[in-house]
């Protein structure tokens, strides 16, 4: 098997025996990008030269007897919103178009630490506002299952990335289901971490109560090595939790769900998702019934009014948080010709340099805090987000996890949704909930559907600091079903 | 329309909004220097500049100074609160958004008594709370000084994030004609509050200290509140007391005329020490405040709130009871020495060995006249406490007199040296030479033979033009005393 289809785990393995170099594995990803990259446009920026760099260095240290973490020497890709020094960072926007920020985000830090080797950073929609990648000032990115369909979003770069077997592991945010949705699309794993597990410090904002820097990868065992590295207390991030990071290597080792209590979410189901989505969350529950676990149905009834809520708290926070794209320090500067005052200046930068969905989302955001509007959208807002941790919390009395369908529906084609918001903020009707309760939630491959062939996603939540439950249930899960298929489902995709 | 016709016919209602920049050593939301003076934007980081994903944290030692700010003005603290965004675009502002506190602030409902001609006056306190300081702009070009009508703005980011405590009073009635002298009263009691707790230099000249000034006038015998406008950033004591004399002076003058007062922001102009109309609050901006999701709330507990309660220091009007008992002195007296910031320098020069009185007489004469002469004030005279009691215990113990003391002193601010420097420089010491003094009394009896004269037949008050005249020929170190007992014995007379 060539080194690009290999693990993260099985890549270090190899290094650490020294039958493989970090060069080798390193320059085997590039070659892939160049050779596929042309077709799924996951990545916006890729750094050959930085990248053999790096791992020519870590080989010397290697090679020097040092001790070196689990997983120096593996590649990786960061969705375009974490900071990096030697990469340009743009949120998929034009107003940041060649910015490149002096200091690194906590995440990209600790894995440069950790001695992972950075390749490039990945496309996403514009400030991660979208469910498909196609918002990016960019271009779109591709689904490695169908060149025609969309990766999901707005980690849409990382997932194809990591699908399209160009890297096998990358950094996602997810805000709404950023993380999860595309992994669900691309038959990949992906996990939203416990809010304040992963530190946002350099992470460039969408709406910072809900922000979630998480891992991608092609098996649980993979995220849960990504997800120790990066995670834990960072006192640059105000919100980031001070409590010891939940056990999720050992978790995903050791993948058991025998008399574990699970509960499937009675409200996610019905009109709206895809027979084949709801046929394979159906052989799940049995998969996990069959594993010895105790499966119950919950109610969880504030969850139906989760994505209006976030449709007024995330765009109020990114009303705010996008204000400092104002032309004046960084990025974009239109219509400074002597003539015109800041001001001016400010309003021809913000309108040339957003995109519409952005400019739809301030526009929101910016209605729902007004005077005389505030009580009425984001304090209600405020209030279905406190009915959703309680209903969680009743939730968890009951159950150790939740499961439900990722998504409702396998990843449609490109520009299907793309001029109808609605349609595309359903995409992450499932994924919210956790985001507003702070909660952990992950998305394993759980098949295909019958009907298009494409991949299918199992979410599992977990109470906040219960990680490690995602990563126990997904890797029993991911046992069991690639034992009965004979592999990762990912093998199934088509060749690029 | 003149003050005294103005309070005639309408009564003040004061409200002052004071902004303190704590002295930390590092901003309020990252590790950045606060020092002022340094080169523009040079203590600035991707926190204060508000680069993409940069993120803040609140500065601990802030909180704690505002809940210091917050005991001594007699608040309640809050529990558990939260920084709030402030929304605006303003190019001097990074994040185009302030981190402050909107309906959660820090401390709340307190007071501040403070002493207007004999009178306390009450002020309440509406509340304290932390937020941070904008950067500074500078609009080049343009008759106004102002962002409309400028050729280009430069802005300095080193001031963006200071950590900047505000302080609002509950409405102040029944002020009356005092109203101005309130107004100042107040800004210059909470200024020494806030120095006494060590949380801030509250250097009004470098705008570490502002006011916004709100004026409001209703018609005597109405019950109802005029509209009020709001002169900003006022930042002298002085400047405070002649903003509110104006506007009361203004909108008297427009409602006599049956106007109407429009509720605005104004701007203070030091040189003509009128106000000018700033931005209308018709046209104001909505802020959108919303409670900051970057920071984690407040949650100050309720023992270590007391622990700072007890750590308090003696506050300003309390040390101001006891040291007027300790030295005697009369409310007016000590009201003077308040007034030019007198009371800490005669505290230090009693402290360093000087009897109070003497203490007293020197930095409220010779020193306050000095200050006054040249403009400055009297802390800044570049003399020191320890320098006057030097000074005063050379007087008591004989070695000058009055006269020669204001030399010394005068040498001393000239920066000729020390006290001790100045006096063998210029050889200022009273001539206790019996030999000298004898041979100068002779050759002033000989020069003035009527007035010798007059004092041998019993006229012993004529000995003032000898002693006089001794004086002159010693220029002034002769020990006036001394003298007038020897040309008496001289002139063989006994008193």
């Amino acid at each position: 098997m060539s080194l690009i289809h290999k693990t993260a785990a099985e890549l270090s393995a190899l290094m650490a025996a020294g039958e493989v170099s970090a060069v080798e594995v390193t320059q085997a990803h590039l070659d892939r990008i160049a050779e596929v990259d042309g077709k799924l446009h996951a990545f916006l920026h890729v750094g050959d030269e930085s990248a053999l760099e790096q791992a020519r260095a870590i080989d010397a240290r290697r090679a020097a007897g040092e001790e070196l973490g689990p997983l120096a020497g593996v590649p990786i890709a960061h969705k375009d919103v974490f900071t990096t020094v030697d990469m340009p960072t743009t949120a998929g926007s034009k107003i940041l178009e060649g910015w490149r920020p002096p200091y690194d985000a906590t995440v990209t830090g600790r894995l440069r630490e950790a001695g992972l080797v950075i390749l490039g950073k990945t496309n996403l929609d514009e400030f991660a506002m979208g469910s498909s990648t196609e918002n990016s000032a960019y271009g779109v990115t591709r689904n490695p299952w169908d060149l025609g369909r969309i990766p999901g979003g707005s980690s849409g770069g990382s997932s194809a990335a990591v699908a399209g077997y160009t890297v096998p592991l990358s950094t996602g945010t997810d805000t709404g289901g950023s993380i999860r949705q595309p992994a669900a699309v691309t038959g990949i794993v992906g996990m939203k971490p416990t809010y304040g597990g992963s530190s946002r410090y350099g992470v460039i904002a969408f709406a910072s109560s809900l922000d979630t820097p998480g891992p991608f990868a092609r098996n649980v065992l993979d995220a849960a090595l990504l997800h120790e590295a990066f995670s834990g207390h960072d006192p640059l991030d105000s919100t980031s939790i001070d409590a010891p990071v939940p056990g999720v290597v050992e978790a995903a080792r050791h993948g058991d769900v025998a008399g574990l209590r699970v509960g499937v979410v009675k409200e996610f189901a019905g009109d709206g998702y895809q027979p084949g989505v709801l046929a394979r969350f159906r052989d799940s529950v049995e998969l996990l019934e069959s594993l010895g676990a105790k499966v119950v149905e919950v109610s969880c009834p504030s969850f139906t009014t989760a994505l209006p809520a976030y449709y007024l708290i995330a765009p109020s926070e990114c009303s705010s948080n996008l204000a400092r794209f104002d032309a004046m320090r960084y990025g974009l500067r239109v219509g400074d010709d002597g003539t015109r005052s800041a001001e001016e200046v400010m309003a021809l930068t913000r309108a040339a340099g957003f995109g519409p969905e952005v400019k739809r989302r301030i526009m929101l955001g910016t209605y729902a805090l007004s005077s005389g509007y505030y009580d009425a959208y984001y304090g209600q807002a405020q209030k279905v987000r406190t009915l959703i941790a309680r209903d969680f919390e009743a939730a968890f009395h009951q159950v150790d996890v939740l499961i439900s369908p990722t998504t409702p529906t396998t990843a449609f084609p490109i520009g299907e949704r793309a001029d109808d918001p609605m349609a595309m903020y359903l995409a992450d009707l499932c994924t919210i909930p956790a985001n507003l309760a702070g909660n952990a939630a992950i998305s394993v491959p759980c098949g295909l559907a019958d009907e298009d062939g494409l991949p299918v996603g199992l979410q599992i939540m977990a109470p906040v600091l219960g990680d490690d439950r995602c990563y126990r249930v997904g890797a029993a899960v991911e046992r069991a079903l690639e034992n009965r298929w004979g592999g990762p489902l990912l093998s199934k995709a088509p060749a690029l | 329309m003149p003050y005294d016709e103005a309070l005639e016919r309408f009564e003040p209602v004061l409200g002052l909004e004071t902004h303190v920049e704590l002295g930390t050593a590092s901003k309020m939301f990252c590790g950045c220097p606060t020092a002022f003076g340094a080169a523009p934007n040079t203590q600035v980081c991707p926190v204060c500049l508000a680069l993409p994903g940069s993120l803040p944290t609140a500065n601990a030692q802030a909180i704690e100074s505002t809940i210091k700010i917050g005991l001594a003005l007699n608040c309640s603290i809050a529990s558990w609160c939260r920084f709030a965004r402030k929304n605006y675009f303003y190019p001097d502002m990074p994040k185009n958004y302030q981190i402050s506190q909107y309906d959660e602030p820090l401390c709340f409902d307190g007071h501040l008594d403070i002493e207007v001609e004999g009178r306390t006056i009450r002020v309440g306190i509406e509340r304290v709370h932390l937020e941070e300081d904008t950067g500074k702009s500078t609009h080049v070009g343009g008759a106004t000084g102002r962002i409309h009508g400028a050729d280009h703005s430069i802005v300095d980011y080193n001031r963006a994030g200071i950590p900047l405590v505000e302080i609002v009073t509950k409405p102040i009635e029944g002020t009356d004609r005092m109203a101005p002298e309130v107004a100042k009263a107040y800004v210059t009691e909470l200024r020494e509050l806030v120095r006494a707790l060590g949380v801030s230099d509250v250097r009004m000249e470098e705008g570490s200290m502002r006011s916004d000034v709100n004026v409001s006038l209703m018609p005597r015998g109405s019950a109802e509140w005029g509209t009020r406008t709001e002169t900003k950033n006022v930042n002298s004591l002085r400047s405070v007391e002649r903003a509110v004399r104006f506007e009361i002076e203004r909108q008297a003058a427009v409602l006599a005329d049956g106007g109407r007062i429009v509720q605005e922001t104004r701007h203070f102009h030091e040189d003509t020490g009128a106000t000018t109309s700033g931005r209308s609050k018709e046209e104001a901006q909505d802020y959108r405040y919303f409670p900051e999701p970057d920071l984690v709330p407040i949650a100050p507990a309720a023992e270590w709130v007391e622990s700072l309660r007890a750590e308090l220091p003696e506050l300003p009007s309390v040390r101001r009871k006891r040291l007027q008992n300790e030295w005697g002195v009369s409310d007016l007296d000590m009201a003077a020495m308040h007034n030019i910031d007198a009371i800490g320098l005669v505290e230090a020069t009693i402290a360093a060995g000087a009897p109070p009185a003497d203490a007293r007489k020197w930095w409220m004469g010779e020193l306050a006249r000095r200050a006054n002469e040249s403009g400055t004030a009297l802390a800044d005279l570049p003399i020191t406490p320890d320098q006057v009691a030097r000074v005063t215990a050379m007087v008591a113990g004989g070695a000058l007199n009055d006269k020669l003391a204001r030399q010394v002193l005068e040498g001393v601010l000239a920066g000729e040296g020390t006290p001790d420097d100045v006096v063998s420089a210029r050889g200022l010491q009273i001539v206790n030479d019996e030999g000298e003094l004898s041979s100068i009394i002779d050759q002033v009896i000989l020069d003035n033979a009527d007035a010798a004269d007059k004092v041998r037949s019993g006229k012993v008050a004529a000995a003032g033009a000898l002693v006089g005249g001794v004086m002159k020929a010693s220029r002034g170190k002769a020990d006036a005393g001394r003298a007038r007992q020897l040309i008496l014995e001289k002139l063989g007379v006994t008193e």
